[in-house]
């Protein structure tokens, strides 16, 4: 596209050098709609992803009774925050919500301290049976949720500690430890071996050198993959509500509420499962590429 | 006291690639050792199992008389200049090169004392807060070496610490080196490349090819007395010509046949009578005359290259081309005839099939 | 003693990861088959599978998922494909504009399956904007279960919106693996944007398409959050009635065996792919 929009590489057609003044205006005037073309473009593609958060954001924040106003506007004419607080003060909320975050972060305590070191062996050994553990890793991808939720559902029970956020949270572990492998991996590749090796000429033992060199150096690397397990724990659904009964998170305690509850409720909830992930996001932005586009390879 | 004894020392990569042979070498105390090879001779799996990097497969590796063999870098006595500097982006000039002091819990004022003084060495005093970022490769590079002298080791390895910088710097760089490490006086390997860097640097040059170290001796020993014809033709700019030449005659009256000259032969050629020989001989020992000799070789000029400072000549004897340099006035002309008289005592005689040196002179 | 010579190293440090993967994926995984293969009472055979292929819903949500994958996965291409190119033509703010595509990320489908309900409800922002318009005279209503075309319509553009981000992503990342004189070159021979897409991009593109594939497919076979939220019970997809026959019937059984066949498809799936869209070995990496 802007590639197509630079001529300074192309040689000039022969039709056009004969008159050179009329080809270059219209090259000129090609590239500069080319140009509007793509922002047009460009802009439309992110109405499509802006307009759903706003309207959601917007239905969120009216008085509750004027969810079911009719039509409505797109600049409301009242601003409440009486939907939000009868979301967070209707019962269960505020412990579901609770049991999130604990689930989150137990998630990512634990498939950080887990998959690290799996990480770092991926990264700096030449092992047999490396390209097997990294196939397995990697197919781990191919087994839904689905089919881990339903035993481990009756592992749980018997072990006592289902409808706990243990449960929950051992279960998106094993959801996130694949990811966590894989991107710390691709984190310590990028920290040059030659470092490591200096400090151990300097006087580090290998755990040192991995302590004062390369921790340091991938810590922001590190602190992103872990955000990632943390959305990737917000956001599931299926796992938290099959293991739980009262112990719900705020997705599966919405969802299991779903046909219950009024509308008010179900878009403030809405509104509130988002918030974190869009600032996660905006967070770890300059690693969005390298994560989820090298996860995927 | 550091002499470093290489005895039998062997890796082998994947089961299958020998990257080092066998080697068996003994760097004196204070002593400056090049190792000098082509990329993937081996010469830098040899320093890093020096370094403790990488672990042999067989052999024993001593230090100041200690076998260092089984023991982690860190217990070595060693500090090393990595070809990427490998300086620490995330610590600034001076904690660089405080590293190796902090881990030896050294107090906090001798460490500045220290630094301070390296720092001084490399003339890096006013960039001690910087970062890795803000540096100039050449800069980094100071970083590299003050690091490791800092450490005041007894064994100083050096992994073609000037291959990353631009052609004058290295230049400068290479004098500024061989200074600093006459001054430290410490044992010191260096691994290159460059045989210029070599010669220039080296008390001892050790030249390898493939895992095996196949000469070892002083730059100019090396130079002058390649013991083999893969390291005449590594080692110089131009590399040693090599003509290949029939052994004729017997004993008393030894010759070898170029072409139509027969070139008298040393004695030690006997034993290859009625076969073919290689004479190598470097480009600055051949005398060239436009006009007849005798006893001279009859060739003609193909190319002239003025280098500044002299003369390039390639010239044909025979179907064989040689390089020889003359002064800058001599009369040379493209397909002008050249009559060629090499000196005797710089004549080398090499076996062609195992290519190990048989005669000098 | 020395650890820089120690063979065993990378194996204690994948260890624990082997461990816990063993246990809560390898474990559980034969026995949802286990579980699939016995019936209430423990005893092995087929009863639970019969069941649920005899079970009403069983061809409907079969159908209904293999329609929303085939519908959505084209919609979500198209779109992907379109933002990464936006992306790769380094407009003014690029980071800018990955960060906005990128957005729907985090988004979770539940939260994006209410999202799109506030907009196709009766009392919407859908039917609100096309009343503005004059399109319509009173509310359509879009959610019903009569009208599954909607409810699909509905999927499907919720689906699209919240998991295009990762294709999208991926295709970036791809993109930025094509040197830049490919596309130069192609220029010089006068291709036209449509021709460059189809005989340099796309085929360039191949191992992140494969991959987007596959991972687009296993996803939508497990997406039931979105469809709850839109369609309530008016819709039904596979693991929407696994959760049913695990939450609502307190029937393991039937439930493992609609997981198990999830995971049947899935890998049919994923060999299809890497059999349809064959990757040489030199275009990987």
């Amino acid at each position: 596209m802007s590639v197509a929009a630079r001529p300074a590489a192309v040689p000039v057609p022969r039709e056009t050098a004969i008159a050179p003044d009329r080809g270059r205006r219209a090259r000129a005037r090609r590239k500069t709609l080319g140009r509007a073309l793509l922002y047009a473009t460009a802009a439309l593609l992110a109405l499509f992803v802006l307009a759903p958060i706003y309207l959601i954001t917007v239905t969120a924040f009216t008085p509750r009774d004027a969810v079911y106003d009719y039509p409505k506007r797109l600049i409301p004419e009242s601003f409440s925050i009486e939907t939000m607080r009868f979301f967070v003060t209707s019962t269960g909320v505020l412990g579901s919500l609770w049991n999130s975050v604990v689930v989150a972060l137990i998630s990512l305590v634990l498939s950080t301290l887990i998959g690290t070191p799996a990480g770092y062996a991926l990264a700096r050994y030449v092992f047999r049976g490396r390209d097997a553990f990294r196939l397995t890793i990697l197919s781990t991808r191919a087994f839904p949720i689905v089919i881990l939720s339903i035993p481990l559902a009756v592992s749980f029970i018997d072990w006592g500690i289902y409808d706990t956020v243990w449960s929950v949270a051992l279960m998106h572990t094993a959801l996130a430890l694949p990811f966590t492998v894989l991107i710390t991996g691709s984190i310590f590749v990028g920290v040059p071996r030659d470092l490591e090796e200096a400090a151990q000429t300097l006087g580090c033992s290998p755990a040192q050198a991995f302590v004062r060199v390369v921790l340091p150096l991938a810590l922001p690397g590190l602190a992103a993959a872990s955000i990632f397990t943390f959305v990737l724990s917000w956001n599931e659904v299926f796992a938290a509500t099959i293991l739980t009964l009262r112990e719900r998170t705020l997705p599966a305690l919405v969802l299991s509420s779903l046909a219950a509850s009024p509308a008010p409720f179900r878009f403030a909830a809405a509104w509130f499962m988002l918030v974190p992930s869009l600032i996660i996001i905006f967070v770890i932005r300059r690693y969005l590429l390298g994560m989820w586009g090298r996860v995927s390879r | 006291m550091a002499e470093i004894r290489l005895d039998g020392v062997t890796k082998t990569f994947d089961r299958k690639v020998r990257a080092v042979d066998d080697v068996q070498l003994t760097i004196a105390d204070r002593e400056f050792m090049v190792l000098l090879g082509p990329s993937g001779c081996g010469k830098t799996t040899l320093m890093r199992m020096i370094a403790g990097l990488e672990y042999p497969d067989g052999g024993r590796i001593a230090i100041g008389g200690r076998d260092v063999t089984d023991l982690p870098p860190r217990r070595r006595d060693i500090a090393m200049v990595f070809q990427s500097y490998a300086v620490f982006p995330h610590l600034t000039v001076f904690e660089n090169i405080a590293f190796g002091l902090r881990m030896r819990k050294m107090a906090k004022a001798e460490v500045a004392r220290k630094v301070e003084r390296a720092a001084v060495l490399v003339q890096l005093e006013p960039y001690l807060g910087r970062y890795s970022a803000q540096l100039s490769g050449g800069q980094r590079q100071r970083v590299a070496v003050a690091r490791a002298i800092v450490m005041e080791p007894s064994v100083l390895l050096m992994d073609e610490p000037l291959s990353n910088l631009d052609a004058l710097l290295r230049l400068t760089f290479r004098a500024e080196l061989k200074k600093l490490v006459a001054e430290l006086n410490t044992t010191t390997i260096y691994v290159t490349h460059d045989q210029i860097e070599a010669l220039s640097l080296g008390d001892r040059v050790a030249v390898m090819r493939e895992g095996r170290v196949v000469q070892h001796g002083t730059p100019m020993a090396v130079y002058d007395r390649p013991a083999t014809s893969f390291v005449g033709s590594f080692i110089g700019s131009p590399p040693m010509n090599f003509l290949r030449g029939r052994v004729e005659g017997q004993n008393g009256d030894l010759r070898v046949r170029l072409g139509e000259h027969a070139l008298a032969a040393p004695a030690a050629l006997a034993g290859h009578a009625g076969r073919e020989v290689l004479l190598g001989i470097r480009a600055e020992n051949i005398e060239a005359e436009t006009t007849v000799v005798p006893d001279a070789i009859s060739a003609r000029t193909e190319v002239v290259e003025p280098l500044g400072s002299h003369l390039l000549l390639t010239a044909v004897v025979g179907d064989q081309r040689l390089k020889l340099q003359t002064r800058t006035d001599f009369p040379a002309a493209p397909d002008a005839p050249l009559w060629l008289r090499p000196e005797p005592d710089k004549l080398r005689w090499y076996d062609p099939e195992t290519s190990q040196e048989i005669a000098a002179g | 003693m020395t650890s820089h010579r120690l063979g065993w190293a990378p194996y204690a440090l994948l260890l624990p990861s082997l461990a816990f993967l063993a246990i809560f994926f390898a474990v559980p995984m034969v026995s949802a088959f286990g579980l699939a293969f016995q019936d209430a009472s423990g005893a092995w055979g087929l009863a639970s599978i019969r069941r649920m292929l005899g079970d009403a819903q069983f061809r409907e949500a079969l159908l209904t998922t293999l329609v929303l994958i085939v519908a959505i996965i084209p919609v979500q291409f198209a779109l992907a494909l379109a933002m990464a190119l936006v992306i790769n033509a380094k407009l003014k703010g690029a980071g800018l504009w990955l960060y906005v595509y990128a957005l729907p990320l985090g988004i979770s489908d539940l939260a994006a399956g209410i999202t799109f309900f506030a907009i196709f409800t009766e009392r919407g922002w859908l039917n609100s904007g096309l009343e503005g318009l004059g399109l319509i005279e009173r509310p359509f209503i879009f959610l019903n279960y009569q009208t599954p075309f909607w409810l699909i319509f509905a999927v499907v553009l919720a689906e699209s919106w919240r998991a295009t981000a990762i294709i999208m992503v991926n295709l970036v990342a791809g993109l930025q693996g094509i040197p830049r004189d490919y596309l130069e070159a192609a220029d010089v021979f006068g291709a036209t944007l449509w021709q460059k897409i189809r005989r340099v991009i796309l085929p360039l593109l191949r191992p992140s398409i494969q991959v987007s594939l596959i991972l687009r497919t296993i996803l939508a076979f497990q997406a039931f959050a979105v469809v709850i939220a839109l369609a309530g019970s008016g819709l039904t997809v596979l693991s929407s009635e696994a959760y049913r026959w695990y939450g609502e019937y307190r029937d393991p059984n039937v439930a493992a065996a609609y997981a198990a066949f999830i995971l049947v498809l899935s890998v049919v799936s994923t060999l299809l792919f890497l059999w349809l869209l064959p990757v040489r070995r030199e275009q990987v990496g």
